[in-house]
């Protein structure tokens, strides 16, 4: 059978299927009446790793919180304006001696840009043909605030109103039935950019707390609590109330927190440390995407990029963490035999000024490198660096809207039309290698 | 099958549980005694007590907010903004930016400061239908701060939506169109005669007074823009200016005149469809809220609050007393019928158990990860409510906040030490006649609390968990047991309707 003819896990067919599975018992929790699809077709489990299967696909979004400095992190060692600015923090050429801020992996020779000294991880990833690398991602006007320009990014609207891209993705996609377990973000609170009307997605700091905390209170609290909350509807009560709502959700709740522990519990097929917390964050990511879980969209976040202050050690650890974290990641998805599956995208909510200030920091800038990461990106450096000298008051002018990349990732890895998402037209950037795009 | 009019419960059918379905919707529950006692009131003294609120005292909450951490620039600073824009003179420009940041910074601090502020508000207040018509009014004439960025403008609006909470709709929007958190939030500030801006015309049609495409066409959103142009503020407060105010002719619902925004409201206020839509917005708060569109058996009784409500002038004491009232909101079919909003679950936790208050900032939290934040509400929409509160996600939140009030674990690994102080259950039992040894049976004390915590009777299977419970533990019902079988019940997916 071609892939193409594959009855693959689709959203589509759940929702066909659904129709006729509505007749189950209602004690059945509603996915897995959902997955009861997967009995007919086993691609349902979702664990295929066949390239070329859309539906297949999953998202990974890594936010760096607080504004991280583009500039240190794809370094324009090819440019004296970027020295000069930045006297005692700018980063030398490969190879160049080591002076206080180091010397730059090579990225791109011929264009003369590197990875700060500390990505080294990233750099692997570089050499293994994994990274594409979008220079000057930022949108027009920039706005100079965390919070207003984080909002910019998460609803992808200038005005910063509204529920967030991923949200709306998910409902256009799902057309009205919410489905919690397709999207996941880990730490406390559910980023907008997931929000929609009707789409809410699970989030949980740890999977430990992904439960109810008050069995922990005493050894004979658990029993009565998984009776009350694991009976889904009994019979005797009539369906579509609004207890019989709760008395399912809660059903799908425990389970879910089965699922999440167990996958999340299990030893990695790599070793992430303790100590970097994008690796933590990634490591349950990675060990829900090995347990064939059918969520389509994850999200986790690395702050401490709010480098105003003598930023060379703060910075250089943040980029260490994340780098590591990256590429442990990539080697943990390589061991499963899901690498292909997973499309990682890193942003944040802008960039840092071009000139360091008085305390061996930089301030809030605007445009900056965003990273895709996987075996179907486009490797290499795309797009056109922003002019270190044409400066827009002392900040760089972006040289690609990032609702471009979003409308790629969309149309051509979701394979979900972007205008309803995006509300205009954005030019998608080419991102895929071509064999994606089958 | 409920009552289609507005007539009254019989005062004999006013029993302890109707009292506790009163307290429940139109504040946040009460304790056994405070049941009790409402209960004793009969059911027209009851809904006056419950209503006519002003006798009572205010809470004591002090407010104490700054208002100027978000003042405009002066007139020295723009100038001086200017000038250094103009030289290029980047210091200039650094530190202003700076400063703009840090004023940010301490505005975003004083509206958490805000929200612990009204939640404890909430959690105090004698006056607790003030408060729940403040929060209903709050997601109706839904206004976000991150979108305007001035806590004290949030503030302003809170206090001008209680102190009109239970007064008159029309004063309600014709304050609004004044209110300067709405008119920024709207962009009503840029809706100028030769450049109308249609965003608060249209909600005002749309959200605030007719519902969606109720009655109102493209072209009405037109001309009533131009009615509320040079609707704008200054500093703290409403501006009418006239140089930006549109006088010429405009037809709106059929209407024709030089209206302003005054002329707009009272013709949205003439239709039908006004008091169908408000009647609505109230039912699905206060009474019942599901589906999204009116049942056949919801629609007669919709029709009737609609009707009331015009002849009352939209007056909203007389229109509440009438409800609260009615055989309708007592009916079986709608006790137990509202998904308790995220803020609702956590006052009437502590309202009804008395358990210790415990951190205001992590209630605030935990309120924020069950999706209520106010002063952010999600759009201009407001919360949608009822089951879109519920997901796996939000339901452990929701059921590990009970765990937090009842014992102090807190649901936070890393803030991980215990709230030390102890909660004392023993009152909830009070009237119940001891044993010999001075013990209330686990069979009289079970079906009792799961009644007075879920508003109705349990499912037989519910009991029988517990009783397992309670057998474990020697039969005792008492202290920490006590504290145990609470949690239970408020795990129980049904203690999330009121």
């Amino acid at each position: 059978m071609p892939p193409e003819d594959i009855p693959a896990y689709s959203r589509r067919l759940f929702l066909q299927q659904g129709v006729t599975l509505a007749s189950i018992a209602s004690t059945v929790p509603w996915f897995v009446q959902r997955s009861a699809a997967g009995v007919m077709h086993p691609l349902e489990s979702g664990v295929s790793s066949l390239a070329g299967v859309p539906e297949d696909r999953v998202l990974v979004v890594v936010q760096l919180g607080g504004g991280n400095d583009g500039l240190n992190t794809v370094v324009p060692y090819f440019s004296d304006a970027y020295r000069r600015a930045r006297p005692s923090i700018s980063i030398g050429a490969p190879g160049s001696p080591n002076g206080g801020a180091g010397a730059a992996l090579q990225l791109d020779e011929g264009a003369g840009l590197g990875l700060h000294p500390q990505l080294g991880g990233l750099k692997s990833l570089h050499d293994e043909g994994l990274l594409g690398v979008i220079q000057g991602a930022g949108y027009p006007n920039p706005n100079r605030s965390h919070f207003t320009s984080m909002d910019i990014w998460h609803t992808a609207r200038r005005d910063a109103k509204g529920n967030g891209w991923l949200g709306r993705y998910f409902d256009n996609a799902c057309q009205g039935t919410p489905d919690n377990e397709s999207a996941i973000s880990i730490g406390r609170e559910a980023p907008l950019a997931m929000l929609g009307d009707v789409q809410k997605p699970v989030s949980f700091e740890s999977e430990d707390l992904f439960r109810w905390l008050g069995e922990d209170l005493h050894e004979s609290m658990g029993e009565p609590y998984a009776e009350i909350n694991r009976m889904g509807m009994p019979e005797d009560l009539e369906p579509g109330t609004q207890a019989s709502f709760l008395m399912r959700t809660a059903l799908d709740a425990q389970l879910s927190s089965d699922r999440i522990r167990e996958a999340v519990g299990r030893r990695p097929l790599v070793d992430y440390p303790g100590n970097n917390p994008l690796a933590r964050q990634l490591r349950m990511v990675g060990a829900m995407i090995r347990s064939g879980m059918r969520t389509r969209v994850y999200y986790v976040t690395l702050g401490g990029f709010d480098t105003h202050a003598n930023q060379l050690g703060s910075h250089g650890n943040r980029m260490r963490q994340f780098g590591e974290a990256m590429k442990l990641f990539q080697d943990d998805l390589r061991a499963q035999g899901n690498q292909s599956r997973v499309l990682t995208m890193v942003f944040s909510e802008f960039g840092r000024r071009v000139a360091q200030n008085a305390s061996g920091g930089t301030d809030h800038g605007t445009a900056a490198p965003m990273f895709l990461v996987g075996p179907m990106v486009r490797p290499g450096v795309l797009g056109q660096h922003p002019s270190l000298e044409d400066l827009d008051s002392g900040d760089l002018r972006h040289t690609v809207d990032f609702r471009s990349i979003y409308a790629a990732i969309l149309e051509d890895w979701m394979r979900s039309p972007s205008l309803d998402v995006l509300g205009a037209n954005f030019p998608k950037a080419s991102i895929l290698r071509p064999e994606a795009l089958k | 099958m409920p009552d289609k009019t507005l007539r009254a419960l019989s005062d004999r059918d006013f029993d302890f549980w109707a009292a506790h379905h009163l307290l429940s919707r139109a504040g946040f529950g009460g304790t056994p005694d405070q049941v009790r006692a409402i209960a004793q009131l009969g059911l027209d003294d009851a809904v006056d007590f419950v209503v006519d609120y002003e006798s009572l005292p205010q809470p004591e909450a002090e407010a104490g907010f700054q208002s100027d951490i978000m003042r405009p620039a002066t007139p020295e600073e723009q100038a001086s903004y200017r000038r250094a824009r103009e030289s290029g003179d980047e210091a200039v420009l650094e530190a202003f930016r700076r400063r703009r940041q840090q004023r940010q910074q301490a505005d975003r601090q004083q509206i958490r400061e805000m929200r612990k502020w009204w939640l404890e508000r909430m959690i105090e207040t004698p006056r607790p239908f003030e408060e729940k018509m403040t929060l209903f009014w709050h997601g109706h004439f839904a206004t976000g701060y991150r979108a305007i960025e001035d806590s004290w403008h949030m503030y302003r609006q809170n206090e001008f939506l209680r102190a009109n909470a239970t007064g008159n709709f029309a004063d309600l929007l014709f304050g609004i169109i004044r209110d300067p958190a709405m008119l920024r939030y709207l962009n009503n500030n840029q809706n100028r005669r030769a450049s109308p801006n249609e965003n608060l015309a249209r909600e005002l049609m749309e959200l605030f007074a007719l519902g969606e495409g109720n009655d109102y066409g493209e072209n009405d959103i037109k001309e009533g823009a131009r009615a509320l142009t040079g609707y704008t503020y200054v500093d703290d407060d409403f501006v009418f200016n006239e140089r930006q105010h549109d006088g010429g002719s405009k037809t709106i619902l059929g209407r024709t005149g030089d209206f302003d925004g005054d002329d707009f409201v009272r013709i949205l206020l003439s239709r039908r469809v006004c008091s169908e839509f408000l009647a609505l917005k109230l039912y699905r708060f206060f009474v019942n809220d599901a589906p999204d569109v009116p049942t056949r058996e919801q629609a007669p009784f919709l029709k009737a609050l609609a009707g009331r409500i015009r002849s009352e002038k939209y007056d909203l004491k007389p229109v509440m007393k009438a409800l609260f009232r009615s055989r309708h909101f007592h009916d079986p079919a709608n006790r137990c019928a509202v998904v308790k909003s995220p803020l609702q679950l956590c006052v009437q936790t502590i309202r009804t158990l008395r358990t210790p208050v415990r951190d205001l900032t992590t209630l605030s939290a935990a309120s924020g990860l069950m999706g209520q934040n106010p002063f952010e509400p999600p759009s201009v929409k407001g919360w949608d409510g009822g089951r879109s509160w519920i997901n796996t996600s939000t339901l452990f939140v929701r059921q590990n906040l009970a765990v937090y009030l009842l014992t102090g674990r807190r649901p936070d690994i890393y803030d991980w030490q215990l709230d030390s102080t102890r909660f004392d259950p023993g009152h909830l039992l009070a009237h119940l006649e001891p044993d010999a040894r001075g013990r209330v049976a686990p069979e009289e004390a079970l079906p009792y609390l799961c009644r007075f915590l879920l508003g109705t009777e349990p499912h037989p299977s519910r009991l029988e968990s517990l009783r397992a419970f309670t057998d474990r533990h020697g039969g005792r019902i008492d202290g920490d047991r006590l504290t145990g079988v609470l949690c239970l019940i408020t795990s129980m997916p049904e203690y999330q309707l009121c």
